[in-house]
């Protein structure tokens, strides 16, 4: 059996969810990637050294066409004669293109596996994380996503595959890319950070949420919200850790004011360490974490940064 | 121009799901159930489209159990103009429905089809990319703000780390994502209004769709807890617990 991961890249570098990816595709077979976009040659290149690949295939493209679903479904879809599983991370751009590969093969997709029973078989979460469902495709092939915190990624060096040029097809048409705006962040990803901090309710304000930072940078931390601070407008929803924002499993997860609603808890509860900080003794985060502190967050917050540094 | 709007009902989203006792499943018997909240969005928007202008008639959508037909109600007293109720007991699946919504695109003729970009239930996120691929027509998902102009919709679209921009030619799909709108509440006028709004009941074999479900349920079973731990008295006990014994600082 051989596997197809289509990977997703940040100018080049492969995303560590994306080695988490192949890791859930090696259980599987012989591991094939595609990558695509305007750096897909040098992310060709870091792919073709992750141990385990055997080729890569490459879509160069600067239209902005490899950024569309509809042509990267088709391609997918033309692949997938030679492979028996396709597979991606469970980003954005997956939830994307998959679905509509999966349409185009008349097959029903697998999304969101957190393990692999058999070729077939696959366990996934279901209600936010509320239930877990062992389900066993019928399809001859298997359209895949993984949620990255649940496979250990494989390493980024050591491999040496080859790379093979391939286009994309046109597709339907009708779509045109327009552009894409990123926003800068010197924090480490939120999905692969060692340590998060997320804000929820308690912060309260906008200008209040930013109090995080200086905590966040102490401990060289990504920055989270839960979905009520998301709503409220604090933060954008980029920063939303829960079952429809972000799947986190750090080392350390530090929820400040957040009450632990079941979408959020589903989004961090496989962190290593979680710590809460919330007034309300009953919060539901509390039943979820190893350390919690009742309080007022405003006070325990500088407390805490001045006991860190005061540690060094 | 027309709009369909394919909603689903599910358990409400305020109600802790219980998995049955023989992991069959999870249990919605004589559970609260509610119209998906993407789904809600959805509707607001189609909505919000004809309150401008640009949209004549709304056309709701619900494939499932006859009691889909309150969603269905519920669309109509946010603002859908009528519904069609495909009715079905076997489990939907995103590929089954798209191809129910395919046939109903194929009959209905609309511009747009605006759907939830996941259900809460079975969190497949894979319906709208689903009916695009089948149809050959562009999509936009996860959509945040959504214009209509000049025989096309331009859409921003919540991607990772950001947000992206994208033209489509109408007939289009776009799955909405919960910072396109804040869904209004139905007023009980409208409520009683919705009663009078014409309702089709078809079935899938009616569209000549087959149902049967390409995903077996093994079993379901609950996540394992994870158990409370202790509660600290200061930040200075916190940063001493997180060094020594937790060691993760």
């Amino acid at each position: 059996m051989t596997v197809l991961v289509y990977l997703d890249h940040e100018g080049g570098a492969i995303r560590q969810a994306s080695r988490s990816a192949i890791a859930a595709a090696a259980r599987l077979g012989d591991v094939d990637v595609l990558v695509t976009g305007p750096d897909a040659a040098a992310a060709a290149k870091s792919a073709a050294a992750i141990p385990g690949v055997k080729k890569v295939l490459q879509v160069t493209d600067t239209t902005g066409n490899s950024e569309l679903a509809e042509p990267v479904a088709a391609l997918l879809a033309e692949l997938a004669a030679g492979y028996t599983h396709i597979l991606a991370a469970s980003s954005a751009t997956a939830k994307n293109v998959l679905p509509r590969t999966a349409a185009l093969l008349d097959v029903q997709p697998i999304p969101d596996i957190v393990a692999i029973n058999d070729a077939d078989t696959f366990v996934r979460p279901i209600y936010a994380g509320s239930a877990l469902a062992t389900v066993r495709s019928a399809d001859a092939k298997k359209i895949i996503t993984v949620r990255a915190s649940s496979f250990d990624p494989v390493a980024s060096e050591g491999g040496n595959a080859t790379i093979e040029e391939v286009a994309l097809p046109a597709g339907p048409g009708g779509s045109t890319f327009i552009a894409t705006e990123l926003s800068k962040s010197e924090r480490p990803e939120l999905e692969s950070a060692r340590v998060v901090v997320s804000g929820g309710n308690g912060m309260l304000n906008e200008e209040n949420f930013k109090l995080l930072e200086p905590l966040a940078d102490r401990l060289g931390a990504a920055i989270g919200a839960s979905r009520a601070a998301v709503d409220k407008g604090f933060v954008s929803n980029e920063y939303q850790v829960g079952q429809t924002g972000k799947i986190v499993a750090p080392e350390l997860y530090i929820a400040m004011g957040i009450s632990g609603q079941i979408q959020h808890l589903a989004g961090m509860k496989d962190s290593k360490v979680i710590v809460a900080v919330n007034k309300d003794p009953e919060a539901p985060i509390f039943q979820v974490a190893d350390y919690g502190i009742v309080g007022d967050l405003f006070t325990i917050l500088p407390q805490l940064e001045a006991e860190l540094d005061k540690a060094g | 121009m027309k709009v369909l709007v394919p909603v689903k009902r599910v358990i409400d989203y305020n109600i802790k799901p219980r998995v049955k006792a023989d992991g069959s499943g999870v249990e919605t018997a004589g559970v609260k159930m509610s119209m998906n909240p993407f789904d809600e969005i959805a509707v607001e928007e189609a909505v919000r489209l004809k309150e401008k202008g640009v949209v004549s008639e709304i056309i709701a959508v619900s494939i499932g159990e006859p009691k889909a037909q309150d969603t269905l109600r519920t669309a109509m007293a946010m603002g859908a103009d009528r519904s069609i109720l495909v009715e079905t007991d076997v489990v939907t699946e995103p590929l089954s429905v798209a191809k129910v919504l395919k046939a109903l695109v194929e009959k209905e003729k609309p511009d747009l089809i605006i759907l939830g970009k996941q259900a809460i239930d079975d969190d497949m996120n894979a319906t709208g990319q689903m009916l695009a691929g089948l149809l050959g027509r562009p999509q936009a998902t996860f959509a945040s703000r959504v214009e209509v102009a000049d025989g096309a919709v331009t859409v921003t679209r919540e991607i990772d780390g950001g947000s992206q921009t994208v033209k489509l030619a109408l007939p289009a799909i776009i799955t909405a994502d919960l910072r396109l709108n804040e869904p209004r509440y139905a007023s009980l006028p409208n409520i009683m209004k919705a009663r009078k709004k014409p309702m089709e009941k078809i079935t899938p074999a009616d569209l000549g769709v087959d149902m049967t479900p390409r995903l077996s349920v093994v079993s379901v079973a609950e996540p394992p807890e994870r158990k409370a731990g202790i509660k600290l008295d200061s930040a200075a006990e916190l940063v001493s617990r997180l060094r020594n014994e937790a060691k993760v600082i």
